[in-house]
């Protein structure tokens, strides 16, 4: 096992993305190793949510090569890398929120055996795709709303319920932006237990300003300012590290300590 | 084709993409700075047309039917905006839909009521009725040309508001990030006003300049509307310069469609509009 | 049995008895109103569950209305068991490779363009050979449901005619019905409420909008061919966009995402503008009056008018 941790999943080969004039990431590296957490800390515009855009393929980057087991995806659109074994969560609460959370789920799962030529089965007589639904809902900590309709769950469930859709599409990258933001203390311990239970199989990408949840999880951390990479090691360094005190944490825009 | 009916057929096309300029720029306006989908568009063109009609009978000159339906348009405009598009800011795009398009047949049966079904003819102003030879043979009437060169006029002006005025900057700005405007203290509804009045008037004076060589006939805003749509679809919405160049596109194209491939005329200008979606599908002009 | 299919059989069982009456004049009312609900359902399909809208939806109906009128000898009759596949399948090939166009856009554009593709549609049929111009083409003699030599009904009798088109109805509503169940139906769904969600979840979503706008086409043909069969001509109208707008209506009239409330709609409509007619033959003014009423004082359409009187009664209480 310990060999495969050494081959990198996810490779972000000096990614760059340019909006006009204004360069939002630029030769930004990151490698993602399976049974590893990496966060990405950085302040607010730093180009963290660019990143894992570009990884996600919600945004062509301007430059550079995104490898997954050493195969370039680039060229990949996001439905694809989906496909790949890419799975992201939104910063901003993105579901169906008319929809039940079973539902919200299922179509999660039914992504990955589509058969759209199939329009006389019943979706909801797929038993296969109901069963990992509800075996994700579970893992994500949401056992108790499976009926609930989704809309109307707290903010902190419904993060719950986006880490519960990209189980559900077999990830083996997540991709998570803030998954933590906006919660409750609560709430944000059980995500930490949720996010601890899913790294000994996957490989995580985590932007997060929650200090005490990133410290708790992380296994690697990449600094970024101003869409560079400031410095990337073990928590040890980056906390001991003077240049990111310098740029950040000594900053007005610090985390929340 | 030899050259001088080539000559005539560009000075026909400038004369058509022009025309279209001025219904299509008020079109992407509204479209771009308010996002309002408005299928009425077409109607006041011909509501322009038919204006001219009415007022060049009663004074008997399309100069005084212009100068007087000029400032009749804007204030038809203005109180359009007030009475039924201001309610329709926040809508979604359907309910916009369905609101003008209930406008359509409203517009339509007034017209009906008001100066009936007939087909009419306005005149010619009398000093450009003239023509000039391009040939021996060939001549090229002056008011064609005296359209063309109002349009220009008109083109020019719009730049100079656009790019130069306080209320072209709020324009601009607004076209880009409305919360910005508003954050600057500037009055939104306002500029909303003039900037859909303005709308109505250029898409009305073009139905004017345009009554003596079309005539004036009923549902004649329903194409105008539909090739206006096109020029905003290869345009890119809520860009007038790119309203200007897909109209003088979309002049050419149909101009010389109808000469050249006569059996396809009225579905060249959209096979271009098909072309340019394949090539780039948010219009020539948009902005990345 | 639960309510609502008993509410669905009784109001089969009524239409059914229409021709019954022998009132010739409403029956022919009643089978255009049926063949403009099967319209309604198809771009229903679209707008009301997939988030697509489809300003041009009348292209899809004009073209089989113009494929029976072409594929029909002069003087005998057309297989039925061939024209109304051939006119069904042409629509829905048209509305696929018009679907490759119309479908990299979004939004406003849109709207415009598949309003410009059926423009595009209508000056076929209006300026070439295919059409025979601004006056159409008259279907002279209806298809023939003969199979060797067995003939089961005959569309030239009004009340067989009747009856099939309301067989078909029934047909496309069950068709569809099911359609919305199956997991296709359900990325179509979740395609309305959250693409961009869909696309991140591994679908390929153009395909299945492209498939959708596909099956609606082929629906509308249906809904195209049964006219061109009703009224025995077809002219470059069917295709005008004040078609394409009139079903629209319907749809939202109904309430959208709702298959009944499209059949509701197209007679609501049929309705309005029967009684306006009567009125005035200017009733258009009123139509188009009551439209911009409703958008202006009935947010949310009048489908959204039970619910109100729901909630009032409710004494406002709930504030979903």
């Amino acid at each position: 096992m310990s060999e495969m941790n050494n081959e990198a999943l996810l490779v972000a080969d000096k990614i760059t993305r340019r909006f006009g004039g204004l360069v939002a990431n630029q030769d930004v590296c990151v490698n993602l190793y399976r049974g590893k957490v990496h966060v990405l800390l950085g302040p607010n515009g730093a180009g963290k949510s660019t990143c894992i855009n570009m990884l996600s393929g919600d945004l062509p980057p301007s430059d550079g090569k995104i490898l997954l087991l050493g195969k370039d995806i680039t060229g990949l659109t996001a439905a694809q890398r989906s496909q790949v074994g890419i799975g992201r969560s939104y910063q901003r609460t993105n579901i169906f929120p008319k929809f039940s959370v079973l539902e919200n789920v299922r179509l999660a799962a039914q992504s990955r055996r589509q058969q759209p030529w199939r329009i006389f089965s019943k979706a909801m007589e797929q038993q296969w795709a109901l069963e990992k639904a509800r075996a994700c809902i579970e893992e994500a900590g949401l056992g108790k709303k499976v009926d609930w309709v989704s809309g109307v769950l707290s903010h902190g469930e419904q993060r719950q319920l986006e880490i519960a859709m990209v189980l559900a599409t077999d990830a083996q990258v997540m991709l998570l932006d803030e998954p933590l933001a906006g919660m409750g203390s609560d709430e944000s311990a059980k995500m930490v237990e949720v996010l601890k239970r899913l790294k000994p199989t996957r490989a995580i990408l985590l932007v997060e300003h929650d200090m005490d949840a990133v410290f708790a999880v992380a296994d690697t951390i990449t600094v970024m300012v101003n869409g560079q990479v400031l410095e990337s090691g073990p928590p040890a360094q980056i906390k001991a590290s003077v240049a990111v005190q310098q740029a950040y944490l000594g900053s007005e825009d610090s985390f929340h300590v | 084709m030899d050259f001088a009916s080539f000559l005539i057929q560009t000075l026909n096309s400038l004369q058509y993409g022009l025309l279209l300029f001025l219904v299509a720029s008020g079109l992407t306006l509204v479209f771009g700075i308010m996002g309002i989908i408005n299928l009425a568009h077409g109607s006041f063109y011909m509501i322009g047309a038919y204006l001219a009609f009415v007022l060049a009978s009663a004074t008997g000159s399309l100069f005084m039917a212009i100068l007087l339906g000029i400032p009749l348009a804007l204030i038809f405009g203005a109180l359009l905006e007030w009475a039924l598009f201001s309610h329709l800011y926040k809508r979604d795009h359907l309910e916009q839909v369905l609101l003008t398009y209930g406008l359509i047949l409203v517009f339509e049966e007034l017209r009906s009521l008001l100066v009936g079904d007939e087909v009419h003819g306005v005149d010619i102003p009398a000093m450009f009725s003239g023509s000039i030879a391009l040939t021996e043979v060939l001549n090229y009437p002056v008011y064609r040309l005296v359209i063309s060169a109002v349009c220009i006029v008109l083109a020019v002006a719009l730049y100079f508001v656009i790019q130069r005025t306080r209320l072209g900057m709020m324009i601009r700005a607004g076209n880009h990030d409305r919360t910005m405007v508003e954050a600057l203290g500037i009055n939104i509804n306002m500029i909303y006003r003039v900037v859909f009045a303005l709308g109505v008037a250029l898409a009305a004076l073009a139905g004017m300049l345009a009554s003596p060589i079309s005539s004036v006939f009923p549902n004649m805003g329903s194409h105008v509307l539909i090739i206006s749509f096109v020029i905003v679809v290869i345009g890119g919405i809520g860009s007038v310069w790119g309203a200007l160049a897909a109209a003088l596109i979309v002049g050419f194209a149909d101009t010389f469609g109808k000469v050249l491939l006569p059996e396809l005329s009225g579905m060249v200008v959209y096979l271009v509009m098909a072309g340019v979606l394949l090539w780039r599908p948010e219009g020539i002009f948009k902005k990345g | 049995m639960n309510a609502q299919l008993f509410l669905k059989l009784a109001a089969v069982a009524i239409l059914a008895c229409v021709p019954l009456t022998g009132e010739s004049f409403y029956t022919e009312l009643l089978a255009k109103t049926l063949v403009l609900a099967i319209f309604a359902m198809s771009l229903d399909l679209l707008v009301g569950f997939t988030g697509l809208v489809s300003f041009g939806h009348a292209a899809y109906f004009g073209v089989a209305a113009y494929a029976v009128a072409q594929l029909s000898p002069k003087y005998e009759a057309a297989s039925l068991w061939v024209v109304l596949p051939a006119s069904v399948g042409l629509s829905a090939l048209v509305a696929l490779v018009v679907g490759l166009f119309v479908l990299r856009t979004k939004g406003i554009y849109f709207i415009m363009v598949t309003l410009a593709f059926a423009q595009l549609a209508f000056f076929v049929f209006h300026d070439t050979p295919l059409g025979g111009g601004s006056d159409g083409i008259y279907l002279n003699v209806k298809p023939s449901a003969e199979i060797a030599g067995w003939v089961p009904f005959d569309l030239d009798n009004q009340t067989h005619l009747y009856y099939f088109i309301l067989a078909m109805l029934i047909a496309v509503y069950a068709f569809l019905g099911r359609i919305l169940q199956s997991p296709f139906g359900r990325v179509l769904v979740g395609i309305k409420s959250n693409e961009h969600r869909m696309q991140s979840m591994g679908y390929p979503t153009f395909w299945y909008k492209l498939a959708a706008f596909g099956l609606a086409g082929g629906l509308a043909g249906v809904a195209g061919f049964l006219y061109a069969v009703v009224f025995g001509f077809v002219t470059p109208e069917l295709l005008s966009w004040h078609q394409s707008g009139n079903v629209l209506l319907m749809v939202i009239l109904g309430g959208m995402g709702n298959l009944v409330g499209a059949i509701a709609g197209a007679f609501v409509f049929t309705g309005m503008q029967e009684v306006f007619a009567t009125w005035s033959k200017h009733w258009q003014l009123i139509m188009g009056g009551v439209i911009v009423a409703a958008v202006l004082f009935l947010p949310g359409g009048l489908a959204a008018i039970p619910g109100r009187i729901k909630r009032s009664l409710q004494g406002g209480g709930s504030n979903e």
